[in-house]
């Protein structure tokens, strides 16, 4: 074998190593507003590589672009993978600033509400064309059935992404799991507390399972 | 002394304007054609209906223009619901509703979301309140 060879096939060794197994998928955090995704973010990105990814909020779309946290590599029970999280702002079709106005001034509600509608354009557009996975996260103690989450679900399905179903927020009273595993009885839900860190273990079990 | 002011168009219409819009016409339209005549309309504070709805492809580049059109004290978005014909009775009512038959054509209301608001919806009914300004 002439060293030519020799040497194409080690750097297609190196390559496929770096391409095919290394190269880390990449999810998207997706759900309507406040239902905890930057909670679930930074809990995953602390978990696994010790810093977080950005703000959260009780107050609606404080995110407002879509961010990202590349190669976290979550294992569990044998099984090995290596996500970028992207953190997307939560997807609406309406935003009005005066629901800001009590909580900051005209300036800031009008400016926010203005990023909020360019980051919801910018977490479209990285649905269709970025994301190799999604996790849809849902406020457990809201109803499931709404427009947004069923257009939502209807284009990550359309766009054949795996998708798992994260049932957020089981700390509070008003939580009700069944009622969103009703709604999308064609995924896998998975219950947590992203705040609390109640069931993190079948969180990543079901992550690594699922998109590894 | 000013006049009692009255910011409404005189010449505008009292009622709300309601279009129903056939699938045959949509059959020939490109998706951005299909997405500026439903815009068109809910600027000018019409509700639209379709008979046939939009893809999932469609309805998420809807929601990006609408998204981009979003402008303080003149237009806060839409409100849309979708209802599933119910031809394909072989599947679950929610099954449907959730997209999981993504073909079937699904009757499709869209209004200015200052203007309209679902009142109830359930597997048989959409109630919404449309008021005018
Ligand atoms: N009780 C409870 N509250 C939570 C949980 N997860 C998040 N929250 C709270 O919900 C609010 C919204 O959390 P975020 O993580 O900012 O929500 P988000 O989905 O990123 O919201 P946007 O970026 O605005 O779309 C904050 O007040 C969080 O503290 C949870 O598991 N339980
Ligand atoms: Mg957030």
């Amino acid at each position: 074998m002439g060293l030519f060879t020799e040497l194409k096939d080690s750097i297609s060794r190196v390559t496929d190593r770096l391409f095919a197994e290394e190269e880390p998928k990449r999810i998207g955090i997706y759900g309507p507003p406040n239902a905890g995704k930057t909670t679930l973010a930074n809990r995953i990105a602390r978990d696994w590589t010790g810093d977080a990814v950005g703000a959260e909020s009780h107050i609606p779309h404080e995110t407002r672009r879509a961010r990202r946290k590349e190669n976290v590599e979550i294992e569990r029970n044998g099984k090995s993978v290596t996500i970028d999280i992207v953190d997307t702002p939560g997807v609406t079709t309406k935003v009005d600033y005066e629901e800001f106005t009590d909580e900051m001034d005209e300036d800031d509600a009008i400016r926010r509400s203005r990023e909020a509608t360019e980051g919801v354009a910018e977490a479209m557009h990285w649905l269709r064309e970025d994301v190799d996975g999604v996790i849809y996260v849902l406020d457990s103690a809201e109803d499931p059935i709404t427009q947004v989450n069923t257009m939502l679900i209807g284009i990550i399905e359309s766009r054949d992404l795996p998708v798992l179903i994260f049932a957020n927020k089981i700390d509070l009273d008003e939580a009700s799991v069944k009622r969103i595993e009703d709604a999308f009885p064609q995924h896998k839900t998975v219950p947590l507390s992203a705040k609390e860190g109640e069931n993190m273990d079948e969180v990543y079990a079901n992550i690594a399972e699922y998109f590894g | 002394m000013p006049k009692a002011t009255n910011t409404d168009d005189p010449d505008a219409p009292d009622g709300v304007q309601i279009d129903l819009i056939s699938g045959e016409r949509m059959d020939g339209m490109a998706t951005m054609e299909k997405i500026r005549m439903i815009l068109d309309g809910v600027h000018d504070g019409n509700i639209v209906i379709l008979e046939e709805g939009l893809t999932p492809d469609e309805e998420s580049r809807l929601i990006e223009v609408t998204m981009a059109e979003i402008s303080p004290d003149e237009f806060n978005g839409i409100e849309i619901e979708t209802y599933p014909k119910s031809e394909t009775r072989n599947s679950s009512l929610l099954g449907r509703i959730m997209g999981g038959d993504e073909s079937a054509a699904k009757l499709t209301v869209i209004g200015p979301a200052n203007q309209i608001e679902t009142l109830h919806k359930d597997e048989t009914l959409i109630s919404a309140l449309v008021s005018r300004d």
